[in-house]
């Protein structure tokens, strides 16, 4: 390539500023008509230099400070003992994070304020220079560099002797294939996620009951506006770990509304609800935080997260942020005893999309 | 005593480097690296403390590993904080709050480390912004730049993986939301979560996983990366700023013993006592203010940590609905494209230095800074990314910024959008021009001198205001920067132009076509003439 091939023919490229006139310039424009560099200004003596009574301070300043932070230490390890924490007094915490911490702070901020001082004050400040040498090797270490591979291909014959070459990089290919086969054992291997995804606890006839205490709700108990979060009959004595992996995906919302508050897009749909109150899922259709703010007034559900509103009125449908769907609603009806119950599961995976969702 | 040594070394220091040289030739390096050079500069401090926040992080968090107990085994927890007694909760959970609450200094440690972790990625991302805009990372730095990004997206790793273990309701919901996203992942998304969760989420796998990552994978890799970060600094040696004397063949400042030592080594410590300090004074992450995770609870105005924030704003501002289905299967627009969005930006800041390699095809090695108004165009680009980087970052907070400032959701969200958009375009406009201005100003400075104040009647009756002449050194920082001119597009050996070298012309025009020459020795005898008619 030539030099500075494509600039403009008044600009050549510099004497004296390259370390090598064959590097390329590209669009850089060094000019000959350029100021000279005037050098390293005249060094500046620090007030430390000339007044033997400031150096003498900066020294005491520094000794003073490294013996502050030993009071700092010992300040510290005296909180440790004598801060302790009571348990029947939360501000005990308080006291002992914030004395221990304290006195470690001084401790470390002397050291290191005591150290910089020496630095600027008290050391020599002569500013020095040292040579740069291009990175690249010397055209020799870089001819020996290339010989070498040379000679260890000659010797090992590695791009002569095709079939051992191939064979070693087909084996090195090969070789990390169980480990990848290793790794599905970080899942259970008897289950399927699109089933597990696709399933929730509810089914026809259980019972809706309050999260967390697992009471049933009756019909009567919900006033026009209020809300409740469910949670499925059974899901507080299932053991702990079932219990947040189900509740992750059974939780439910539960609104009364006036029932001329809602729009239903089918006859079926409207069967879904009893007497103004609605049963929706509350994970968002997002990516899954519980959809937990719900407004009284504009009947709106609001995910906390990203803030998608779902519209109550019209079957959760979203009106705002970053949602696709609409919340599944959990069809319900009511039991002899007159408690809500399910009136049968959801119709639809509930949760943030998967690629498997409708298959 | 070794015979060949011609024995100056007498005392116990003279002996013990005796001792030490002749079983590891230590002499050497010292000699090597001892009176190294290294320039001075507050912003060179920039990447110290991101080093020195880790060196934190790695101290606290070694303690905190002797109490945390990575598991999601269901306990009922018995500690000193009253209002959780007798609650269910994972040990991860349980072991956190007894750090906090039953473990003298535990909660100091748990602080630092936090404290530590925040500011280990805001300490490497205004280095990053540092190297950016003075233009460190051209030759030989490129591919230093590329580990230093690999560091950048490390810590973020380090910083999430670290959220997720108290296993509290806020690091639940981090989790949940990954999951979410992971799920949207075409093909192998629901595989992908199942796996990482060992099955459902949350399941009860993910602590311990994540812990394995955060105290072994992750800070091992980004040791190896930070060794490799630091041999390309002693490699390359430092950049410095330019100036009188200092020029591409040389580098001009203090030596390491003693003085960069102790300026530096001081610096570790004063980084590691103002962490102390925010520590002791500021709460950060109350997990016990959260509970633990439970996946129906949720309070509004809840945040990520800093770093995360500008990929939570991505999420929210997409439009609504975007979510198709194809050939039976969910495309989940509404998440793919903030990810992918998020994935071009990475990408982008990843291979900038290449970039502008490649359209000013300058091979030279460059040693010495720019100044950032002297590369408009970059300096241009760097302020639009960093406007695209606010603006998500910004909207993360949009239900707060809302709440705060008593504006709707909505109108927060869509002026956003819109600033996501506009904010970069506007932000490139302007800097540059500004930059422009600014190397006008340097120009009439250089050329003219500076305004004394002392104004002067002429014989002919006119006033005019005095001007004074910089001195050499003074003027040196003004002239003494690299000018770029646009490429001219010219047939290459073979007689052709492709099309990599059309687009490359035009990429430099849009570089560097509003261009401000450095003022030539040429022109200022011209100017000096001048003023004296
Ligand atoms: S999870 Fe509900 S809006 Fe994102």
């Amino acid at each position: 390539m030539a030099k500075n091939e494509s600039g403009p023919a008044d600009i050549v490229p510099a004497s004296g500023h390259e370390r090598s006139t064959d590097v390329v310039l590209g669009t850089a424009v060094v000019s000959p008509d350029a100021f000279p560099d005037p050098g390293l200004p005249p060094h500046r003596l620090r007030v430390v230099d000339t007044d033997p009574k400031a150096a003498k301070k900066a020294e005491r300043v520094v000794y003073a400070l490294f013996y502050l932070s030993i009071v700092g230490s010992v300040f510290a390890v005296f909180a440790y003992m004598f801060f302790a924490l009571d348990p029947n007094d939360l501000n005990s915490v308080r006291l002992n994070n914030l004395y221990i911490g304290l006195g470690i702070t001084l401790s470390l901020l002397a050291i290191g304020i005591a150290a910089v001082h020496w630095g600027k004050a008290v050391m020599a400040d002569h500013e020095s220079v040292d040579e740069r040498h291009p990175t690249r090797g010397s055209e020799e270490t870089r001819a020996r560099a290339i010989e070498i591979f040379k000679e260890a291909d000659a010797e090992s014959g590695f791009s002569r002797r095709s079939l051992i070459r191939n064979g070693l990089i087909a084996s090195l290919v090969a070789f990390p294939l169980p480990a990848i086969a290793l790794f599905r054992g970080l899942a259970p291997m008897d289950v399927d996620p699109n089933n597990e995804l696709k399933h929730t606890m509810w089914e026809k006839g259980l019972r809706l009951t309050r999260d967390p205490s697992g009471l049933p709700i009756k019909a009567s108990d919900l006033t026009i506006g209020s809300a409740f979060q469910v949670i499925p009959e059974g899901l507080a004595d299932l053991p702990p770990h079932e219990r947040l992996d189900a509740k992750a995906k059974a939780a439910v919302i539960l609104v009364r509304m006036k029932p001329e508050e809602l729009n239903w897009t089918s006859a079926e749909r409207e069967s879904w609800s009893y007497q103004g109150i609605v049963a929706y899922s509350k994970i968002c259709t997002h990516v899954g935080c519980p959809v937990a703010l719900y407004e009284q007034q504009t009947h709106h559900l609001l995910c906390p997260c990203h803030q998608s509103q779902f519209d109550l009125e019209n079957e959760c449908k979203v009106i705002f942020g970053p949602a696709a769907r609409p919340l599944p609603q959990l069809p319900i009806t009511v039991d002899s005893e007159g408690y809500l119950v399910a009136a049968r599961g959801f119709d639809q995976p509930v949760g943030p999309s998967f690629w498997e969702r409708l298959n | 005593m070794s015979t060949v040594a011609t024995n100056q070394q007498t005392g116990f220091v003279g002996k013990a480097s005796n001792y030490l040289d002749e079983r590891t030739s230590i002499s050497g390096a010292v000699k090597e690296f001892g009176r190294k050079i290294f320039p001075d500069h507050w912003s060179f401090l920039l990447g110290e403390v991101a080093l020195y926040s880790f060196v934190i992080i790695l101290l606290s968090g070694s303690f905190l590993t002797f109490f945390f107990q990575a598991s999601m085994d269901v306990v009922t927890y018995t500690g000193s904080y009253v209002p959780l007694k007798g609650i269910e909760m994972s040990a991860a959970m349980s072991s956190t709050l007894d750090i906090s609450f039953d473990l003298r200094g535990g909660l100091l440690m748990r602080q630092i480390h936090h404290w530590a972790a925040l500011l280990f990625v805001a300490a490497i991302g205004l280095h990053m912004l540092r190297v950016f805009f003075t233009g460190a990372f051209r030759k030989p730095r490129e591919l230093n730049w590329s580990i230093g990004f690999v560091l950048f997206v490390l810590a973020m790793a380090e910083g999430f993986t670290g959220y997720s273990l108290p296993d509290d309701l806020l690091s639940g919901n981090g989790l949940r939301i990954i999951d979410g996203m992971v799920n949207a992942v075409p093909v192998v998304g629901t595989w992908i979560t199942f796996l990482l969760f060992g099955g459902e989420f949350p399941g009860s796998d993910i602590v311990g996983r994540l812990y394995t990552l955060h105290i072994l994978l992750l800070p091992a890799i980004l040791l190896i990366f930070i060794v490799l970060h630091l041999m390309f600094v002693i490699i390359h040696k430092h950049t410095q700023y330019p100036g009188p004397g200092k020029t591409e063949n040389n580098v001009v400042g203090f030596p390491i013993l003693p003085v960069y030592a102790a300026k530096a080594g001081g610096f570790f410590f004063i980084v590691f006592g103002v962490v102390a300090l925010m520590a002791s004074l500021v709460t950060i992450n109350p997990i016990w203010v959260y509970g633990p995770y439970d996946p129906s609870p949720v309070s509004a105005g809840t945040q990520p940590d800093w770093y995360i924030g500008f990929a939570d704003g991505a999420l929210r501002l997409i439009p609504p609905h975007l979510e198709t289905v194809w050939l039976g299967y969910v495309w989940s627009w509404n998440i793919l494209i903030p990810i992918l969005i998020l994935l071009v930006f990475l990408a982008a800041v990843f291979a900038y230095p290449f970039i502008e390699a490649w359209v000013t095809g300058d091979k030279r090695e460059h040693h010495l800074l720019d100044r950032p108004r002297n590369a408009p165009a970059r300096t241009a680009i760097g302020a639009a990314g960093v406007t695209f980087y606010a603006v998500l970052w910004a909207a993360a907070s949009s239900d707060i910024i809302a709440t705060h400032f008593k504006v709707t959701m909505e109108g927060v969200i869509n002026t956003l959008q819109i600033l996501l958009i506009l904010g970069p375009i506007i932000a490139f406009a302007v800097t540059k021009r500004v930059c422009l201005a600014l190397q006008k100003k340097d120009r009439t400075m250089a050329l003219h001198g500076f305004e004394t104040g002392r104004i002067v009647r002429m014989p002919g009756g006119e006033y005019i205001e005095v001007h004074q002449q910089l001195d050499e050194y003074d003027r040196w920082k003004l002239v003494s920067f690299n000018d770029n001119a646009p490429l001219m597009l010219r047939p290459n050996p073979k007689g052709k132009i492709t099309g990599g070298m059309r687009a490359r012309a035009r990429l430099s025009r849009w570089f560097f076509e509003d261009r401000i020459a450095p003022v030539t020795p040429t022109e200022h005898a011209l100017e000096l003439e001048q003023s004296h008619h």
